[in-house]
């Protein structure tokens, strides 16, 4: 179920813009980051806060890549696959997070932690091959770069299972244009 | 070293928060327009400029704010493009990220010349560092007066609405993004009428690159002359050349347009990757034709690669070396229009899959001698036909490969693997 407080940041985000139905993408992101994916619970909300019907609001969400159709892993790993990451290995990249995350691209590991996605060019093409957790950028991966970041990243989903602030705080979460007005500029993984 | 204009302080520290921007001349550019200057007055700057856009057309962008007609009976609105999506192009992204200010200064200007009363920027919605910077930038110049009500006391309005795209190619298409950002699913509009006439909610619409608008205060602040005196005759000023692929150092280099591209490569870049020998260039994003290593004293403006038969485009430049199988680059290529494609128009929905389905086949040596002239018919059907530059764009790789390194494409055919890089290692390795 969508908050009503979520509701309610769908109509104020709505009121920076001429019309109520351009206010979907930013609603849909609302909704995405409470309920984890786009639910029909989800597409309810937006279209009720924006005065649409289902379907018009489905068929938004299904055009987007970002919205997520089935519930994805804690940390979404996206890696780029396009022209200058390939001349840059990151095939051998895609297969070595294969092998260490057990699944396949596409596929969210059974512990519900990892889902690894192939992602078209991220514009970080200086810095091949590149990979993004949760929409942040990871740089000039190599295979030993990548298995330390899976490292820390389940050492973080540790903490957070323990509810241990610590690893609330390291967490890279997806950033809704609300939460971006609030709170200060992110800073890159290195 | 050439004069930096839209790099000229994106490694000062802190030059993201209003303060240090301030410190190195941010929103002067702002002060002095609105004081001395009429909005018609700086189009004709930037007419004046020569300023082309850095998105891919390179179109005059003062000629293109001129098309706005003098009255309309629905709210203008300018729109900045920094979906940033083209494989090989990283520059709006840096941009972004390190010096949102001027890039929202940029904006401002613009929707002053313009007449506009509501700017939005389309962040692409994957990066998210730079829409979270984008967005900080533009709450700081709200809160400074630079944004809102009656700015520094000149009587213009002016409101700012950053929107977070949700990840699609397309969107950076400019009709495309307009109806997502009407709240739509991102497909192309048909043209004419162009945005300048019925664009964003039907009212007159401005779309530039966030790079364009990026150049706006520098030459608002020094003039017209001073910025068309970088660059060549028909393409002028600097521009951020985005350099990826086998160099051995990669990245943005802002230089001036007309700099050969050997310069780029060589000095800025440090040469090959490891040393090994060119084998094409990739001139303009992956929507651009590839150049031969003999081209690479070709001056990197519009007029000179388009003479070498390329396309300066975004400005991304994608280096392969020798070891490079070319059709599996061109098949990597390919399968981004074939994800990217919105599905609006079956030329493109269709014939990026089938070149893809070919290019596959032919890559896996199990091409067929019918399927290489087969490619160019699908290209054929494509180019011109498909109802945005997407499908277009598709096909240059393909075609300017097969002109190119046809004797490649009939290796595959002929021996069933590639003729270089790790497929054809692997070969050598089984027939020994």
């Amino acid at each position: 179920m969508v908050s009503a407080e979520a509701k309610e940041q769908m109509r104020a985000v709505a009121a920076q813009y001429p019309t109520l139905r351009s206010a979907v993408l930013p609603a849909l992101y609302i909704a995405q980051d409470e309920e984890g994916y786009i639910t029909e619970a989800a597409l309810e909300a937006v279209a009720e806060a924006l005065r649409l019907n289902v379907d018009e609001v489905k068929s938004v969400a299904t055009f987007y890549t970002m919205f997520f159709k089935e519930q994805p892993g804690k940390r979404v790993i996206k890696v780029c696959t396009s022209i200058s990451c390939y001349l840059r290995g990151c095939d051998q990249l895609v297969e070595h997070l294969e092998n260490r995350l057990g699944v396949k691209r596409g596929e969210t590991t059974a512990d519900g932690r990892y889902t690894l996605l192939t992602a078209e060019c991220l514009a970080s093409c200086g810095t091949a091959p590149v990979l993004q957790v949760n929409n942040e950028f990871v740089e000039q991966v190599t295979p030993e770069s990548a298995d330390a970041l899976i490292d820390a990243l389940n050492q973080e989903l540790d903490n957070e299972s323990a509810g241990t602030a610590q690893g609330q705080e390291k967490a890279a979460t997806p950033a809704t244009p609300e939460k971006s007005r609030t709170e200060a500029a992110g800073t890159k993984r290195r | 070293m050439p004069e930096l204009i839209v790099t000229r302080d994106i490694d000062v520290e802190n030059i993201d928060i209003l303060p240090v921007y301030r410190q190195h001349g941010g929103y002067q550019a702002l002060e002095k327009a609105l004081k001395t200057y009429q909005p018609d007055d700086i189009v004709e700057i930037v007419k004046q400029s020569g300023l082309r856009g850095r998105g891919g057309a390179g179109f005059a962008t003062g000629v293109k704010w001129g098309f706005l007609p003098k009255e309309s009976p629905r709210p203008r609105y300018l729109c900045c493009n920094a979906d940033e999506s083209e494989p090989g192009t990283f520059k709006d992204r840096m941009l972004m990220e390190k010096n949102p200010h001027l890039l929202v200064e940029g904006v401002i200007l613009t929707a002053y010349a313009t007449k506009v009363h509501h700017a939005f920027i389309y962040v692409r919605g994957e990066l998210g560092l730079a829409g979270r910077q984008v967005a900080r930038a533009v709450r700081e110049a709200y809160e400074a007066g630079y944004i809102g009500t009656d700015i520094l006391g000149s009587g213009y309005d002016l409101e700012v609405t950053v929107h977070r795209g949700a990840g699609a190619y397309i969107c950076g298409e400019e009709s495309a993004l307009m109806e997502s950002l009407e709240g739509r699913r991102g497909y192309p509009r048909l043209k004419p009428p162009f945005p300048a006439v019925v664009g964003l909610y039907g009212g007159p619409t401005v779309i530039n690159n966030a790079e364009t608008l990026a150049t706006i205060p520098a030459i608002v602040l020094n003039g017209a002359d001073w910025y068309a005196s970088f660059g060549t005759e028909k393409s002028k000023g600097t521009r951020i050349y985005c350099l990826s692929g086998h160099v051995n150092k990669p990245g943005n280099y802002e230089l001036p347009l007309g700099t050969p591209l050997r310069v780029l490569i060589e000095e800025c870049g440090g040469g090959v990757w490891k040393g090994k020998k060119l084998k094409a260039i990739i001139p303009g994003g992956s929507s651009t034709p590839f150049l031969m290593p003999d081209k690479l004293d070709t001056p990197l403006d519009f007029e000179s690669i388009a003479a070498a038969g390329s396309m300066l485009g975004s400005g991304g430049i994608v280096v392969l070396d020798e070891d490079t199988c070319i059709v599996g680059a061109v098949l990597r290529m390919t399968e981004f229009y074939r994800d990217e494609s919105c599905g609006k128009c079956t030329p493109c929905r269709e014939g990026t899959y089938w070149l893809t389905e070919l290019l596959e086949r032919l890559e896996h040596g199990q091409g067929l001698e019918r399927d290489v002239p087969l490619l160019l018919d699908i290209c054929d059907n494509m180019l011109g036909k498909c109802f945005c530059p997407l499908g277009d764009a598709a096909t240059m790789s393909i075609s300017s490969s097969i002109k190119l390194f046809k004797d490649e494409y009939l290796y595959h055919i002929r021996e069933g693997h590639c003729m270089v890089g790790p497929g054809a290692l692997a070969a050598a390795a089984i027939a020994r």
